[in-house]
């Protein structure tokens, strides 16, 4: 009982960790520009894309380097390419748009459609045929205290980690990271103070796609299927998920990600699998109707 | 004291708006059962009448009220569902009582009944996102929509009895049931009914000082409560009239098809009611029908496209947030473009001068 | 014979550790103006926000007419007949003066949605009425060749005056200015003087209004009160008010008074 307790513990917490690790991607796009990156999901599905095609023609290559160091060397191309994706929609999509000034709903449709050209051009160009994500790391499990572990999820753990902590510190001390939440409190002074707005609005487009990155290679080889509408209802749940958790807040999406974890995982431990997306989004509606701004989220006042 | 002159001097003959619309429903139903139209146009013309009360309909919402409802299609599978069921179980032989409820021919009297409750069951399921709409806007409300349309679809996927995601089937039978009472092109004749009767009920809302007061949300809402008027009442009746018309559009469009699975209500049909409202424009009645028109065709010319289709109209709908954001017509509606339309369509007796 | 509307009792309002409003008490009687003053954030718009029902007070209570109003949603106070109007304008900037006019009798419109969907008689009588109602108020009001025009496209001192004529299609017994002559320039001012007067004569209205502009203050208001970190520093008439000391300290530096 307790043994399988402790799983289900572990198990939510590699299954959050994707929510968490995409929705500070999220977050952090909010945070600056109050905009629902709604592609940010597909960036995370064009992440495991992109890993794919390199992961797939490295180890073709045959070349005699470890499996450890093909992930890394694709870790980071993808991580380029997926950035590069982000600052290209920011450029072509929603800047024109800021430009204009025009109504953030405008915005918000366009982002959605995005992420729709995404998914289907994919489809468009890749066909419906399932890819299979190249195995890069040799999975090896660990028994530890009854339960089941493999090295896979442990860095999917660990990586969550890494990235909550790379962003808390970005954020929180560096000037780059500083900017931007000023950005977040007041557009219209921050000009004024000598900062470049469209720099540091890219940097932030940039860092959270490579963040998506991350989640997304590591969701190839922890579930190798790939399909186009992947990075959909995953997003959507991570997004929900930081919402929860407060969106204003680093540490509320991050938390918010592993409880939405911990809630399927228990869904599915009780209930049969087809219940989970029913129950979780259930759970946020009620979380969303009692408490609009979240656990950590602070109430912004409208003033009269 | 209650006399009112503009009642006393109503026109005894018939507003021109009134006939033209029984010409238009008499050439289409002769055309129909003299066979000049063939299946596939008839398909066609019903469709466009399903997206005109679909897209009118979450006008209400994302138009008229301003909000940004993306799960406008799950309120359609509520209504499909539940006026499917309905009509499987009352006319047809089916797996859940075996004989039909109800003599098969009385369809011919309750289908539109029928397709009513799945529009009143889908009104309920609004208050879904109505009752969160009280504390919570913009991009928080956009994601409980999102929730709601996600809800009611894996709901549908896990209830075993209506198929889950295989879908549901059996409506034609009902259709059958219809035909062997008399032989109408039934489904084109409803569908022309329920278009008129919600476009009329919208309009008469929306131009009343009772609706008015939906639309005083999107403008300061802040404002609107100060002015005495009871927002949450409104973003109630907005949201519940909205997804009842969905649930309608859902009903016709499960009859029509003679099928329905939970996919076909996911969040690419709502997204599809929002290419409708935003190219049209927002709180544009005309413009919601023009554009379900020209949307209707547009999905149909692009047919041979198939998945490009959806790459195509992502990309249309970018391109007009970009140079056109307020839609074809923007918050006008028709008669505002061409003032004589106005004399047409523009009732002398109405109250609203 | 001195009626009193309005009277707050210790009211106090709190958001989150500030306390934004502090035992105020304040009592408004039938057919005066009266004035509520202070520094920058003092609380004057707070207390307009709790009266008008947009804050719930933390403590104290709100007696409009001898009934209990704290706690009713803004819409259920503004159905009592509280009309005020906002520091910066908000009309419904995109809908027709005469929209905004009608709109507002939300709160007496006589049928339901069904009456609207089949426009009955019930309907038609009450839309009519409506309808009259608003013509006569912009008639009063010289607005009527305004009533199909978008405020957004009209002059910022019009604007004003058709918010105030807003207000007063609720039929209100109190009306609660909150800066009326914010944005306007001098010549504008002394006309909304006369204005506010005419208002206060024409539509037997008992008139509350927060006010920086000394001269309108001073030449409307039979009362002042002065508030300051939401606490009261004094209450009288414009001349104790001008000569008070506590006053001249919190407005130390402000070249008005």
């Amino acid at each position: 009982m307790f043994t399988t307790l402790l799983q289900n513990v572990f198990n939510g917490l590699q299954w959050g960790s994707f929510y968490s690790m995409i929705a500070l991607g999220y977050c952090l796009v909010y945070g600056v520009l109050r905009l629902i990156n709604f592609a940010h999901g597909d960036i995370f599905m064009m992440a495991a894309y992109f890993a794919f095609f390199i992961g797939t023609a490295l180890l073709g290559l045959a070349l005699p380097i470890p499996g450890i160091v093909v992930f890394i060397i694709t870790l980071v191309v993808t991580m380029g390419l997926t950035a590069g994706l982000g600052i290209l929609i920011e450029r072509i999509a929603y800047r024109p748009l800021r430009k204009k000034g025009a109504n953030r709903l405008y915005v918000v449709i366009t982002a959605l459609m995005v992420g729709f050209i995404l998914e289907n051009g994919n489809l468009a160009v890749l066909g419906a045929s399932a890819l299979r994500f190249p195995d890069m790391i040799n999975k090896n499990i660990i028994e530890f205290a009854g339960i089941r572990l493999t090295n896979l999820r442990l860095l999917v753990i660990a990586s969550s980690f890494v990235v909550f902590g790379f962003l808390q510190f970005f954020v929180t001390k560096t000037q780059i990271g500083m900017a931007m939440r000023a950005i977040s409190y007041d557009k219209f002074a921050i000009p004024l103070m000598g900062i470049p707005v469209n720099r540091i609005i890219v940097a932030t487009f940039a860092i959270g796609s490579a963040l998506a990155a991350v989640a997304g290679i590591l969701f190839g080889l922890s579930y190798p299927v790939l399909n186009p509408y992947m990075g959909m209802i995953i997003g959507w749940k991570a997004f929900i998920a930081a919402v929860v958790g407060g969106i204003g807040d680093i540490k509320g999406a991050f938390i918010g990600g592993f409880l939405l974890g911990f809630i399927e995982i228990f869904v599915i431990t009780f209930f049969p699998s087809s219940y989970k997306d029913l129950i979780s989004f259930m759970i946020l509606l009620v979380i969303l109707t009692l408490k609009p701004t979240g656990f950590f989220g602070i109430a912004k006042s409208t003033k009269i | 004291m209650t006399d009112i002159p503009a009642l006393a001097k109503r026109n005894s003959r018939l507003p021109v708006s009134t006939m033209a619309i029984l010409a238009l429903f008499a050439l289409m139903v002769g055309l129909t059962m003299a066979g000049v139209i063939n299946k596939y146009i008839q398909s066609v013309l019903m469709f466009i009448g399903i997206n005109i009360i679909f897209s009118a309909s979450l006008n209400i919402v994302n138009g008229y009220m301003g909000e940004f409802s993306c799960g406008h299609g799950g309120f359609m599978a509520v209504g499909a569902y539940v006026s499917s069921v309905l009509s499987v179980v009352l006319f047809t032989e089916n797996s859940f009582t075996g004989q039909p409820l109800l003599p098969p021919g009385s369809a011919i009297f309750l289908f539109p009944v029928v397709i009513i409750i799945g529009g009143l069951v889908a009104a309920v399921f609004g208050l879904l996102v109505a009752i969160p709409s009280f504390k919570t806007r913009d991009d928080y409300l956009a994601i409980i929509t999102i929730a709601a349309n996600f809800i009611i679809v894996t709901l549908i996927n896990n209830i075993g009895a209506v198929g889950g995601s295989r879908g549901f089937m059996g409506m034609k039978k009902s259709l059958k049931a219809m035909e062997a009472v008399i032989d109408l092109p039934y489904m084109i004749i409803w569908i022309f009914i329920f278009v008129v009767l919600s476009i009329v009920m919208i309009r008469r809302l929306m131009n009343s000082t009772y609706g008015k007061g939906i639309s005083s949300i999107r403008y300061d809402e802040t404002s609107a409560e100060i002015m005495s008027v009871n927002t949450n009442h409104m973003k109630l009746v907005a949201f519940m009239f909205s997804s009842g018309l969905a649930g309608i559009a859902g009903g016709l469009f499960a009859h029509v098809m003679g099928f329905v699975n939970p996919a076909s209500f996911s969040i690419f049909k709502s997204t599809e009611g929002l290419v409708m409202v935003y190219l049209g424009g927002m709180g544009s009645l005309s413009g919601s029908v023009l554009s379900a028109v020209i949307f209707t065709l547009m999905l149909e010319a692009l047919r041979p496209l198939q998945i490009l289709k959806w790459v195509l109209i992502p990309l249309m709908l970018i391109l007009l947030m970009q140079f056109r954001p307020e839609g074809l017509l923007g918050n006008r509606e028709l008669s505002d473009v061409f003032p004589k339309l106005k004399r047409i369509f523009i009732r002398k007796d109405s109250s609203n001068g | 014979m001195a009626e009193t509307l309005l009277e707050i009792k210790d009211l106090t309002h709190r958001f989150g550790g500030l306390t934004a409003v502090s035992d105020l008490n304040f009592e408004i009687i039938k057919d005066e103006i009266v004035g509520l003053i202070g520094p920058n954030g003092a609380g004057k718009t707070t207390v307009f926000n709790l009266v008008s029902g947009f804050y719930v007070p933390s403590e104290g209570d709100i007696l409009y007419k001898g009934e209990r109003i704290n706690g009713l949603k803004p819409h259920e106070i503004a159905s009592r007949q509280i009309g005020r109007t906002f520091q910066n304008i908000r009309l419904w900037s995109d809908m027709t003066v005469l929209d905004n006019i009608k709109i507002s009798q939300h709160y007496r419109l006589g049928y339901n949605l069904m009456d609207a969907f089949l426009q009955t008689k019930k309907y038609k009588k009450h839309e009519k009425m409506i309808e009259d109602d608003a013509h006569e108020l912009l008639e009063e009001f010289q607005l009527s060749d305004l009533a199909h025009e978008m405020p957004k496209n009209l002059p910022y001192g019009i604007q004003r005056r058709v918010e105030i004529a807003r207000a007063l299609s609720l039929k209100p017994a109190l009306l609660m200015l909150d800066e009326p002559a914010a944005g306007l320039s001098s010549s504008d001012v002394s006309e909304l003087i006369q204005y506010i007067q005419w208002i206060k004569e024409n539509f037997k209205l008992t008139i509350w209004m927060i006010e920086h502009q000394m001269q309108v203050i001073m030449s409307l208001c039979s009362r002042i009160k002065v508030i300051d970190f939401g606490k009261e520093l004094v209450t009288g008439t414009a001349e104790e008010v001008r000569n008070s000391p506590e006053v001249i300290k919190a407005y130390l530096g402000d070249g008005e008074i």
